[in-house]
């Protein structure tokens, strides 16, 4: 352990921190710390960071999962913890050494800026999250002591709506379109096409598109779409259906950036620490932390090492790029660190790396491809000259909201017997089967009717029911 | 603009364990699931010998979060060290080598625990909640007055040199010593003795504890015709009896009798997994029982569980004898119970004890059909049933 430290301690480096900040050009929220301890960080963590939050058995799970872990050391506490508010809200730990501290600190900078700055955060409202995420602990808290509800019936929808709740529309850029913008989009799209053989060919003929169609086309959201769909709903139902929709919506670009996020963090901290004058050993102990942080985990990706060198070979290829590099891309427009700005302000993780993951860092990197044969987990591509896209192209899909699958609602009346049909867009990833039977169970608990979902098994299309009668799979007729 | 910090109060962290009642809702959740699953559970435990704290895994279906995920066909990318090639191994199943979870709740299934661990002990709680035992109208266990411990209560001027509290006797002396400084100027003497009143014995008194004593009896038919699948019916009716029983008595013994046409006393390892040949006198193993019971284990001091598995393949030319030695049996046993067990794909149905015993008309005595697994914990409830209602 490091030397012991006091409160001012770190208002003396906060304010160096700070300066430096300011000096850089990054743009923050109000910053608040809270010192806490190990107990107190696993209750945050539980409860994604947030002072106060909703009741639900799974974040209990989660902590004891967090607990257990954490006292046999298999894993470590973060060091930081820091929530997207405003003022944002970042918790240290009580028993960390001085250096620690100031790297959080100056890593807390990182993500408040990120926070502030990234496009997918815009729409987050951060000055209300804390007091949201209050109130709607207040609601659910009352729904479960409102002796005609009670926690049972509660927690009935809350576990369902969790299991939706991240089937959602993923980009925050594109505007969901109102019913009436649908309808004159169906309208335009059915209209013929203008075909320059019109006198070789016989008219395409005009078929007026169904406008009672519901949903008019494919719905992302899930919980949404049946909690202003299912008549039988009470009020108590949607809103609890409309709380776990805010939250997921809260935490989508948190998942959407992580890899830009840490590595915007990482970046900053190793900065300032770097521009700070530290004192020898708080030098020392700080690039141990950092490289212990920032080291590439095998076999797998750790966001702060992927993000931290994406983030400075941006600004290398900006301010000293490559010969080759001049040859291929031609001469940089702006600034390196011009630039960083910019992406940290309009990319999300897949554009991000599909714009800057070269094959040169691939490979720098050893980036490689991996499935399940058998019982193994064998590496079936590495980046070489042929297949770098392919393991990018993994790599993207893999990342952010693609790790979830897309699930849409095609039709809410199929057969007009208020059949809920969805699709699921299958991109050469199987769905889990038994997860896809429980969560779909989950779904007919919600609409109250026979839900179908078509996907694909092993190159041939299905089609999963749940209804009365339970769980039940066919082939797709051709 | 000016950062805040708030240092840290121990007497927040106090108060602040804000997950309890999720923590506590969740492991609601878990004893429910294992609930549920408890007949599979038990009857893959080995019957005695297992200490109570043993950490049992237990299977844990029904607490994980569902939600669509991929399955195992969806590819992941890894930094390796150089060295990665195609075709190399790196790692086995689920959980390994899964890179980038996603952010709150991206958990992958891998990640999501399959089983808990439990202690036996806790097991054994759960399997007799889901028995629902009215713990207040249990029947007057046979009680008697056994265990002589001794008890230190407080401390006496007399008695044996062996029961001599030094510490105490030595405090009486420097005390006595301090208390006479001032009164005895003249005695300038070095030494100051121990007298007579500065020593201090320990005062023990005899305890008399009342014990609860509890035999089972498992008796099982080892003919040819039990087959390996019978005997693990057999077991687990038997791992559920004795835990019962044990939950209840502070001394508990158990007593393997296997039978064909004759009948001995075994060790566990012997009656589970020694198979005899030839044919079945179960009359034989209920006299055998019968004999321990008055050699070792009288009726007045000892409380009797005996239950007995066979496939019901007895020699006709003894059943009188077998219905005889039963009734016997069940006047000194506080619970009897027969289980007959015929696995779905025997050919034995002709052959059953189950009508020749429904003419024992005792309320302590029970004969029950085990055909698979799923129907041992209702036999067993149905079974525990009889000795509720009873006394």
């Amino acid at each position: 352990m490091g030397k012991p430290w006091a409160v001012e301690d770190l208002k003396y480096w906060d304010e160096k921190i700070r300066e430096k900040v300011e000096e850089v050009g990054l743009s923050c929220f109000p910053q608040e710390f809270e010192v806490c301890d190990h107990e107190q960080m696993l209750g945050y963590m539980a409860y994604s960071g947030m002072p106060a939050h909703y009741p639900h058995w799974s974040y209990g799970k989660s902590y004891e999962k967090l607990k257990t872990l954490y006292d046999y050391g298999v894993s470590g506490l973060p060091y930081e913890m820091v929530i997207n508010a405003d003022p944002s809200l970042a918790y240290l730990m009580h028993g960390n050494s001085l250096c620690l501290q100031i790297l959080t600190i100056a890593h807390v900078y990182g993500h408040n800026d990120f926070f502030k700055n990234n496009f997918t955060f815009r729409d987050t409202r951060p000055e209300f999250t804390i007091s949201n995420f209050k109130v709607r602990a207040d609601r659910v808290r009352a729904y479960s002591e409102d002796p005609s509800i009670g926690m049972d019936k509660v927690e009935e929808i809350l576990d369902a709506a969790h299991a939706l709740s991240y089937q959602c529309r993923r980009n925050m850029a594109i505007r969901k379109l109102s019913r009436e913008e649908q309808e004159e989009y169906v309208l335009a799209a059915a209209q013929p096409q203008a075909d320059p053989f019109h006198s070789i060919h016989k008219p395409a003929e005009y078929v007026p598109p169904d406008l009672t169609k519901i949903p008019l086309q494919p719905e992302e959201d899930l919980v949404l779409f049946i909690r202003d769909h299912n008549p039988y709903l009470s009020e108590w139902q949607k809103d609890l259906l409309t709380i776990s929709h805010e939250q997921a919506q809260y935490f989508i670009p948190q998942i959407e950036t992580k890899i830009m996020n840490e590595g915007w963090a990482s970046y900053w901290h190793h900065y300032l620490m770097n521009s700070l004058d530290l004192p020898e050993s708080l030098y020392m102990e700080f690039l141990v932390h950092h490289n212990q942080v920032v080291r590439p985990h095998p076999g797998s990706i750790n966001p702060y090492y992927l993000g931290f060198k994406l983030w400075h070979e941006i600004r290398r290829s900006y301010d000293e790029p490559t010969p080759e590099e001049i040859e291929k891309y031609g001469e940089p427009d702006k600034s390196g660190s011009e630039k960083i700005f910019e992406v940290r302000e309009v990319d999300r993780d897949v554009s991000f790396l599909r714009r800057f993951l070269t094959e040169e860092l691939m490979r720098e990197m050893d980036m490689f491809e991996y499935e399940k044969r058998g019982d193994d987990i064998v590496i079936s591509q590495v980046s070489d000259e042929e297949n770098w896209q392919r393991v990018k192209d993994t790599l993207i899909a893999s990342t952010g909201m693609g790790s979830f699958p897309v699930i849409r609602i095609d039709d809410a009346d199929y057969k007009q017997n208020r059949i809920l049909y969805l699709t699921h867009a299958h991109d050469g990833r199987d769905l889990d089967f038994g997860y896809a039977e429980k969560t779909l169970a989950y779904v007919y608990q919600l609409w109250g009717r026979e839900v179908l979902l078509e996907t694909n098994v092993q190159g041939s299309g299905y089609v999963f029911s749940y209804g009365d009668d339970g769980f039940n799979q066919r082939r797709k007729r051709q | 603009m000016t950062t805040i910090f708030r240092p840290y109060s121990s007497s927040d962290a106090l108060r602040s364990d804000r997950s309890a009642g999720d923590r506590f809702r969740h492991r609601q959740k878990v004893r429910q699931a294992i609930r549920e699953n408890i007949s599979d559970i038990i009857s893959e435990e080995s019957i005695i010998g297992q200490s109570r704290d043993r950490i049992i895994k237990v299977p844990i279906r029904g607490i994980k979060e569902y939600r669509f995920v991929y399955g195992d066909n969806a590819p992941g990318v890894g930094t390796g060290d150089g060295t990665s090639q195609p075709g190399q191994v790196i790692g086995q199943g689920q959980g390994q080598g899964k890179g980038q979870a996603g952010g709150p709740g991206g958990d992958q299934p891998g990640v999501d625990y399959y089983e808990t661990d439990v202690t036996l002990e806790e097991l054994v709680e759960i399997m007799f909640e889901d028995l629902q035992l009215p713990d207040m109208e249990r029947k007057k266990l046979r009680e008697v007055l056994a265990e002589r411990t001794t008890k230190r209560k407080g401390y006496r001027r007399v008695g044996i040199h062996i029961h001599m509290d030094k510490r105490r006797t030595a405090i009486a002396r420097i005390r006595r010593r301090v208390a006479s400084r001032n009164a005895a100027v003249e005695t300038e003497e070095e030494r100051f003795p121990f007298h007579r009143e500065d020593v201090t014995f320990r005062r023990l008194r005899q305890d008399m504890k009342p014990q609860s004593n509890a035999v089972v009896f498992c008796i099982m038919d080892t003919s040819g015709s039990m087959d390996t699948v019978k005997k693990y019916l057999a077991r687990s009716f038997f791992f559920l009896l004795y835990q019962f029983v044990r939950a209840r008595y502070s001394n508990v013994e158990v007593v393997f009798v296997g039978h064909h046409t004759a009948a001995k006393e075994v060790t566990e390892d012997e009656f589970f997994n020694k198979g005899e040949s030839g044919g079945t006198y179960i009359s034989s193993g209920y006299l055998k029982a019968l004999e321990i019971v008055h050699a070792r284990y009288h009726p007045t001091l000892w409380n009797i569980y005996a239950f007995h598995c066979s496939d019901g393949d007895n020699f006709p030319n003894d059943n009188d004898a077998a219905l005889k030695s039963a009734k016997a049996l069940c006047e000194i046993a506080n619970l009897f119970g027969y289980g007959e067990i015929k696995p779905l794909s025997s050919s034995h149905y002709e052959d059953s004890m189950l009508q020749l015993f429904k003419s024992i008309n005792m309320p302590n005595f029970h004969t029950m059909l085990i055909e698979r697994k799923e129907d041992i914990w209702p036999s067993f409830k149905a079974f525990l049933a009889r000795e509720k209602t009873e006394s």
